[in-house]
């Protein structure tokens, strides 16, 4: 009789004890939801270093449609909630076409543990995989463009890109080795309320694979030249904007299924 | 060098799928297939379909926008010349699908009458998808697009052979004439399932 009640006070032990921990882990991925903070920008006329007219070499400025971006990178402690909760993109589990195995969550103790200090942005993930991340949060990817908008912007100017000062803040970053491990998120925000667009990581965009085009597929010649700098960078309207020029070259250079140990992801939302 | 051909052994093995009746399809597609991509698209007909439901016979597959006045009617017109060029039962098997990447502009209707103007016959599929969809395709095919503020589109210009079991077996950016080396890559590839 002891010995049940025992074992009893035991098991009840254990029930609350795995109750108590489900509810941790429950709060915990609550107050992580619910403190993913998006920012509205709108930025209206926009002038891209990409051409966005017919004339490949001429500067057109667009219309960018307001939108929602998320506040931060996504975190390696969010990421590791969203692949216990969508366990088909573990990366044991998932396809070689969506990650490649060599580098998707690699830096991982195991498929559910992640190495990397929590708040720091998650990276070694794949285009496919951002996209779920991002579905899952109800948002999407933001395109090149609107990454780009925002990313104009310095602490108090909505576009500071003609200001030398601030682009020779933003090339520093860029001669920095990339320290491990990475920075939590939570830089100074921007004019538009963002964080971290510049100095910590690369960061996927929905139309990576739009950035590189010849301004006519009949003039590209020798089709492997879209895969070398050069062959795009004559396309660049805004050649000093060299930082800018380094991310395109690189989210061009890549194919959906890669990842790298500095490039991570944010989401956006359509308003 | 237009021509991409992949390893013998992935060609050899995806030609054993061209044999394959679809009843007798292996329960689990290789993790390099594009069928894992879940994607609904609507074809010239006004049909729904899964991308994945073409899994089990060969496919050649490109991206293209109707309004385009130069590259996709060349697109169509070299996947017409390389059917031509292949023996007869190896072109009847083949199948062809077209993604468009103007959902905009590109109704059901627009596909229609370009299936019909083009001579695409029932083995053809133009099929247009959503946004997002469409750009998903493009990354499993490795298409780049981007689409100008005038409405048109930059692209880049390749066909593959994807193959039953949805691995991409060759690929080819040469437009206006038959690819040689591809063509010989889409008859190994029947050979083997010979």
């Amino acid at each position: 009789m002891r010995r049940l009640h025992a074992l009893g006070r035991a098991t009840a032990l254990a029930v609350a004890l795995a109750a108590a921990t489900m509810a941790a882990t429950m709060a915990a991925a609550t107050s992580a939801s619910t403190a993913v903070a998006y920012r509205t920008v709108e930025v209206g006329r926009f002038e891209s270093v990409l051409p966005q007219g017919n004339v490949p070499t001429a500067s057109a400025p667009v219309d960018v449609a307001p939108f929602a971006l998320r506040e931060a990178p996504v975190t390696v402690a969010e990421f590791a909630a969203f692949v216990a909760a969508h366990p088909e993109w573990r990366r044991d589990r998932v396809p070689v076409v969506f990650a490649e195995r060599r580098r998707y969550l690699s830096d991982w103790r195991a498929p559910l543990v992640p190495d990397a200090p929590p708040h720091s942005p998650v990276v070694n993930v794949s285009w496919y995989a951002a996209r779920a991340y991002c579905a899952s949060e109800g948002a999407r990817l933001p395109t090149w463009l609107e990454w780009e908008a925002a990313a104009a912007a310095d602490e108090t100017r909505r576009d500071a890109r003609a200001d030398p000062a601030w682009r020779a803040r933003i090339l520093a970053w860029y001669e920095r080795p990339t320290p491990d491990p990475l920075p939590d998120v939570g830089g100074a925000p921007n004019a538009w309320g963002v964080r971290d667009l510049h100095g910590l990581v690369w960061e996927w965009v929905d139309d990576f694979n739009a950035l590189f085009i010849a301004g006519d597929s009949r003039t590209q010649g020798d089709p492997d030249l879209l895969r070398f700098c050069g062959a795009g960078a004559i396309n660049i309207v805004d050649r000093d904007s060299y930082a800018v020029l380094m991310r395109i070259a690189l989210l061009s250079s890549l194919d959906a299924a890669d990842g790298t140990p500095n490039l991570g992801f944010r989401c956006a939302k359509s308003l | 060098m237009n021509a991409i051909t992949f390893d013998r052994r992935t060609l050899l093995l995806g030609g054993l799928a061209f044999a394959l009746a679809p009843g007798a399809r292996a329960a689990a597609l290789p993790g390099e297939s594009i069928y894992h991509l879940s994607a609904t698209l609507v074809d010239q007909n006004g049909q729904r379909f899964e991308l994945a439901s073409r899994r089990g016979q060969p496919l050649l597959a490109s991206m293209f926008y109707t309004s385009c006045q130069m590259v996709c009617p060349m697109i169509i017109e070299t996947i017409h010349a390389t059917l031509k060029a292949l023996p007869r039962a190896d072109a009847a098997a083949m199948r062809v699908l077209l993604v468009s990447f103007d959902p905009a502009r590109d109704t059901v209707p627009v596909l229609a009458q370009t299936a019909a103007a083009r001579g695409c016959d029932a083995r053809w599929t133009l099929a247009r998808a959503d946004e997002p969809t469409a750009r998903a395709i493009a990354a499993v095919l490795g298409i780049q697009y981007r689409r100008l503020d005038s409405g048109e589109f930059n692209h880049s210009s390749v066909i593959e052979l994807i193959d039953g079991e949805g691995r991409i077996a060759a690929k080819t950016a040469k437009l206006g004439a038959v690819d040689a080396p591809f063509l010989k890559a889409i008859r190994r590839a029947r050979e083997a399932a010979a």
